[in-house]
């Protein structure tokens, strides 16, 4: 294992350093010690590999990620693993506002809140919060499962398209064109494999979530509308 | 952008070191506002002493003055000279006739801050040389408040810097933009107020001196604010007591909190906190938006 302490070297040594990996690198796993709220730490990997954080992160942690596994012991900024392609990146703590935005693929998981934007314009990432949500989560969601344990703030999924929310406490409000929608079997099993990607175990009933998603009503131009342009 | 910081101590052993923290809080956030930065410290109380913050063109202008507000004062000053600004002690019966000499002297010194403990200092430039300009390093007290400017709105002049005070040890500094300042500016003049600039930071300072004019809390003011101020803001508030931090309901400006058993922190970022004494240790969270956080000394 190689550890990098970013008290001691330069943060783009370090992103420099994961960026150098490819599919085939024997560096598999990665520890990063004091990153003291930086920015864009362990962003932009594409590789097969593991890195472990140390303390709480500033913007960007993890973004653009591809194919790596990043493990944050902390809380992290705005941003964390935006834009994620694929891989896994786990929070130990809370994250700020826009976690996964636009996350085209890949784990997020959250042990702790996420604060407002979560999963905004979220393109195929799944992303699984065991705490609460903030305000405009899945705002314009296009792809990809948001499951939230806790309650999710207000205006949950405005203007969203096909993603899937479930959310297990009681959302403030609904944006808009954003409905309940009936939790069938197959939603069931879709979020059993969810929690268990998230190592949330059996001791979890997925009959208690409840499932929101697009009424589909903004897709197309309303006559009814008119007046309003 | 903008960076704001706060800082509370509840042991009273930090109170030599609070300018050393503030001052590494606010170097850590030069890189979200290079343009001005600004402190307010909330230092040493004297019976029946007011302390009035002046600034000047020059320490060589400021301290011509000394002998004349002494004499109008009746009393020494104590004047302490930190560069463009200086700190007197007067009377709290002789305010407003040392405030008349002052404004009479023709000498481009203004009171930048007034009240029983608090100090304010600002400047253009960077805000690491700032705190040092005015040496924040060595400066003691209970609590303290800063921002780092990145001007958007408004030029970068020493009076558009942060904190603004409107009233009596009260101060704010803000990260945002208000929306409606003009209408709530014509309602608080409407209410005797008096405003120095066209900044929207000076009138959330002056809306909330205004609501504690009329008896509120520190916090219940700050509730009111959500009903009456329109716009994005993170603030951080000082009173003689109280340190208090409000998020409007969008909470687009960043904000994180952290508290020990020996303080509270507020940083624009995480970075802001971490040379604080205990921060591996402490509790780290991000402020909810819409609900108010203060802190008040017993």
């Amino acid at each position: 294992m190689r550890t990098v302490d970013l008290a001691a070297e330069p943060l783009r040594e370090l992103n420099a350093a994961l960026h150098r990996l490819n599919a085939e690198t024997n560096e598999r796993r990665w520890r990063v010690l004091n990153p003291r709220g930086a920015h864009a730490v362990a962003a932009g990997i594409d590789a097969p590999v593991r890195v472990e954080i140390e303390g709480h992160v500033g913007y960007y942690c993890a973004g653009m990620n591809k194919a790596a596994t990043v493990v944050i012991n902390g809380n992290a900024g705005p941003g964390v693993a935006e834009n994620m392609m694929s891989g896994h990146v786990h929070v130990t703590g809370d994250v700020s506002q826009a976690a996964g935005a636009s996350g085209c693929g890949g784990l997020l998981l959250v042990d702790g809140n996420a604060a407002a934007r979560c999963g905004i314009s979220m393109k195929g990432i799944d992303i699984v919060v065991k705490g609460r949500v903030g305000h405009m989560s899945a705002f314009m969601a296009q792809a990809g499962n948001l499951v939230v344990l806790g309650d999710a703030g207000e205006a949950l999924g405005d203007s969203i398209y096909e993603a899937q929310l479930y959310v297990r406490g009681k959302p403030k409000s609904l944006g808009a064109d954003c409905i309940e929608k009936p939790l069938r079997e197959a939603h069931k099993t879709e979020l059993r494999r969810l929690l268990d990607a998230a190592q949330l175990g059996g001791e979890i009933d997925v009959a208690e979530f409840k499932r929101y998603g697009s009424a589909r009503n903004l897709y197309h131009f309303h006559i009814d509308n008119l007046g309003s342009y | 952008m903008c960076g704001i910081v706060g800082l509370f101590l509840k042991d009273k052993a930090l109170e030599p070191h609070l300018g050393g923290l503030v001052a590494g809080m606010l170097a850590t956030m030069c890189d979200r506002g290079p343009d001005s930065a600004g402190f307010a410290v909330y230092g040493d109380s004297q019976p029946d002493r007011v302390k009035l913050t002046l600034r000047g063109p020059s320490a060589a202008v400021l301290e011509e003055l000394t002998a004349k507000l002494a004499m109008t004062a009746g009393t020494p000053i104590a004047p302490v000279t930190r560069d463009t600004h200086m700190t007197i002690l007067v009377p709290i019966a002789r305010e407003q006739a040392v405030r008349d000499a002052i404004a009479a002297s023709a000498s481009d010194v203004t009171v930048v801050g007034a009240g029983r403990r608090m100090e304010i200092f600002k400047e253009v430039g960077r805000p690491d040389t700032v705190a040092s300009r005015f040496d924040l390093g060595r400066m003691s007290g209970t609590h303290a408040i800063g921002h780092t400017r990145m001007a958007t709105e408004s030029a970068v002049t020493t009076n558009g810097a942060h904190p603004f005070t409107t009233g009596t040890d009260q101060c704010l500094v803000h990260n945002g933009s208000l929306s409606n300042h003009n209408a709530v500016r014509r309602t608080l003049v409407h209410e005797g107020l008096t405003f120095e600039t066209d900044n929207d930071s000076e009138v959330a300072a002056g809306y909330l001196t205004w609501r504690m004019r009329e008896g509120l809390s520190l916090g219940d003011a700050l509730q009111a604010s959500l009903a009456d101020l329109d716009g994005f803001y993170t603030f951080v508030v000082g009173t003689e007591s109280g340190f208090g931090v409000l998020r409007d309901p969008i909470a687009c400006k960043p904000a994180v909190m952290a508290e020990t058993e020996r303080w509270v922190a507020f940083g624009s970022e995480y970075r802001a906190l971490v040379d604080l004494p205990g921060i591996a240790a402490a509790k780290v969270w991000e402020p909810e938006p819409a609900k108010v956080y203060f802190w008040e000394r017993h």
